[in-house]
């Protein structure tokens, strides 16, 4: 080896030194910190902590919150993704900019507008008290925040690959007679189900860990409004440390779940493609 | 893959593939509904009192420094992303070592990990009297509850923006044209900086702006570590919860309204930079 190779190898040890470094700094410090202080006072504090009524109600919260919202992001995102990706039309690029909007404005905004819309002085908010319609501090308001910011999640996965899978397969299935839904349930979905997973999963992550959005609609209603995020903070704020990190580890636990099995999709998904790559 | 897109499927007289209207119907319908309308009700609730008061809500002193706190921060937080996920992108893609899948996985997290989870997290790692913030008091620097804070928790959210924007780049980079430059005599940081660098500029950039873009918004992991003090350490998403607890409508409107704008500069930033990357 010449020493030039030896310097190599050197700035080679120290540049991944150096990352595995910053890695751990930025991203595995906080992981493990919050295993730790959630376990501070013992297994037996940590299930207690879990097993408190406001918290109970927040995960309760949360999941319906999610199921609500991300049923919406599923079905706008299959639509946006057949009209986008299947049909040529004028807007067509303005439509993929506003998809991708929620992405570019604060959650908080995304909790402002509803507060706007359905609070009490907001523009809708004497027609909603006559008829005695709680929108704003209540579940819908809470499913409406988080619908804004979850909204491009499934539409964002579906359309650059249906965009790569083209047509053909579906319009061979029309052309021998199936119908529009017989094509879309058969040919369309069975093609997109893994990337459809995906960004059901991520919509879903996002969903239940939203909390700046959900902050400024829910009102802090302890047992009534408060999502698990919400539930982490106002523990954290109570000093309540070792509980505010046992619910935290709980969302930790669902981020790292939905990690793993979007690997394990993505991996799944060029599987599937190599193979179909493959001559035969 | 380019037949549903083609000049000829938009001239048809009738479509092979139904379904057009039913999805742009829901497409559209579901954006203008929960995402523009409420938008633009914010817009209208910002000038509702007329331009002078919408001027003033902005032009108040502590709403001012919000901006700039919120400006800086997430400026100089896109910088050091910037710099740390290059260089993270640079050691997953060429090299191999053991522990690279871990992280190369691990870079994803803060896009699943709840911004509240990593709000306590980090505040737990910096305060005085934690893991970091215990090393950095005999320095005299504190992080927790200064503007400081708040730069650490934006690099948290920002980083896996630009790692994910390059490391395709650097995937993609010929070999041959490093292989000719080091035949050629030149040395490993002529190499970085005449060949690498210009080639993976544009997605450098691209993932900075992201950052940039995403720091500006972010609320959850900001306002644990912040210490939130007027004029010092105070974000601007924080202004609007701020002026909605105290029922200032207008106010939290107009800021918001000026939030939006900011952010609409960014996405055509980011589109412009797109276009550019992919006209090189």
């Amino acid at each position: 080896m010449t020493a030039r190779g030896r310097d190599g190898a050197l700035a080679r040890r120290m540049l991944i030194g150096l990352a595995v470094v910053v890695a751990g700094i930025v991203l595995g410090m906080p992981l493990a910190i919050v295993l730790v202080e959630a376990f501070a006072r013992g297994p037996a504090a940590y299930l207690a902590a879990l097993a408190d009524q406001d918290t109970l109600d927040a995960i309760r919260l949360t999941v319906l919150v999610a199921l609500c919202s991300v049923t919406v992001t599923t079905v706008f995102g299959v639509a946006a993704a057949w009209c986008i990706a299947r049909f040529d039309f004028r807007g067509r690029s303005l439509l993929l900019t506003v998809i991708d909007l929620p992405f570019s404005v604060s959650p908080v905004i995304a909790g402002l507008v509803q507060v706007l819309l359905f609070g009490r002085r907001g523009w809708l908010g004497p027609f909603l008290e006559t008829y005695d319609i709680r929108i704003v501090f209540a579940l819908p308001g809470i499913v409406l925040a988080t619908v804004f910011v979850t909204l491009p999640f499934v539409a964002r996965e579906l359309i650059p690959l249906m965009q790569e899978q083209g047509a053909e397969e579906e319009e061979a299935a029309l052309s021998l007679g199936a119908s529009g839904w017989q094509t879309f349930w058969r040919v369309t979905l069975p093609n997109i189900r893994f990337a459809l997973l995906t960004g059901v999963l991520l919509a879903n992550a996002r969903a239940m860990g939203e909390f700046g959005a959900v902050s400024v609609v829910s009102g802090h209603i302890r047992g009534a409004t408060n999502t698990m995020p919400l539930q982490v903070e106002i523990l954290f704020n109570d000093y309540q440390i070792e509980a505010a990190f046992a619910v935290a580890s709980v969302l930790a636990l669902l981020a790292l779940v939905t990690l793993g099995l979007k690997l394990a999709l993505e991996r799944h998904q060029s599987g599937t493609h190599a193979n179909e790559e493959r001559p035969t | 893959m380019a037949h549903a897109t083609s000049p000829a499927a938009f001239g048809r007289p009738r479509r092979v593939i139904p379904g057009l209207g039913l999805s742009f119907t829901i497409t559209t319908g579901t954006l203008a509904v929960l995402v523009l309308l409420p938008l633009a009700a914010m817009v209208a609730m910002s000038l509702s009192k007329g331009v002078p008061a919408f001027v003033a809500a902005l032009a108040d002193r502590r709403v001012l420094a919000a901006f700039r706190v919120t400006i800086v921060s997430a400026l100089a937080a896109a910088i050091i992303s910037a710099i740390f996920g290059l260089l993270l992108a640079w050691v997953l893609t060429r090299y191999r070592f053991p522990g690279r899948r871990f992280i190369d996985a691990a870079v994803d997290l803060p896009f699943a990990l709840p911004t509240a989870v990593a709000g306590i997290a980090l505040t737990a790692l910096y305060a005085p009297n934690g893991w970091i913030g215990a090393l950095l008091v005999p320095l005299g620097i504190s992080v927790a509850f200064t503007p400081l804070g708040i730069g650490v928790a934006l690099v948290f959210v920002g980083l896996p923006f630009v790692v994910r924007a390059v490391q395709p780049i650097l995937e993609d980079l010929p070999a041959d044209e490093e292989e000719a430059a080091r035949l050629l005599g030149a040395t490993r940081m002529q190499i970085f900086l005449r060949v690498i660098m210009p080639a993976c500029a544009p997605a450098l950039v691209t993932g900075f702006t992201m950052a940039f873009a995403r720091g500006l918004g972010e609320y959850g992991s900001v306002i644990f570590i912040a210490g939130n003090k007027p004029m010092l350490s105070e974000i601007v998403p924080l202004l609007i919860v701020i002026q909605l607890d105290q029922y200032n409508y207008t106010g939290a409107a107009a800021i918001g309204t000026a939030m939006l704008l900011v952010s609409f500069a960014m996405l055509m930033v980011i589109n412009r930079l797109q276009a550019w990357a992919a006209a090189r």
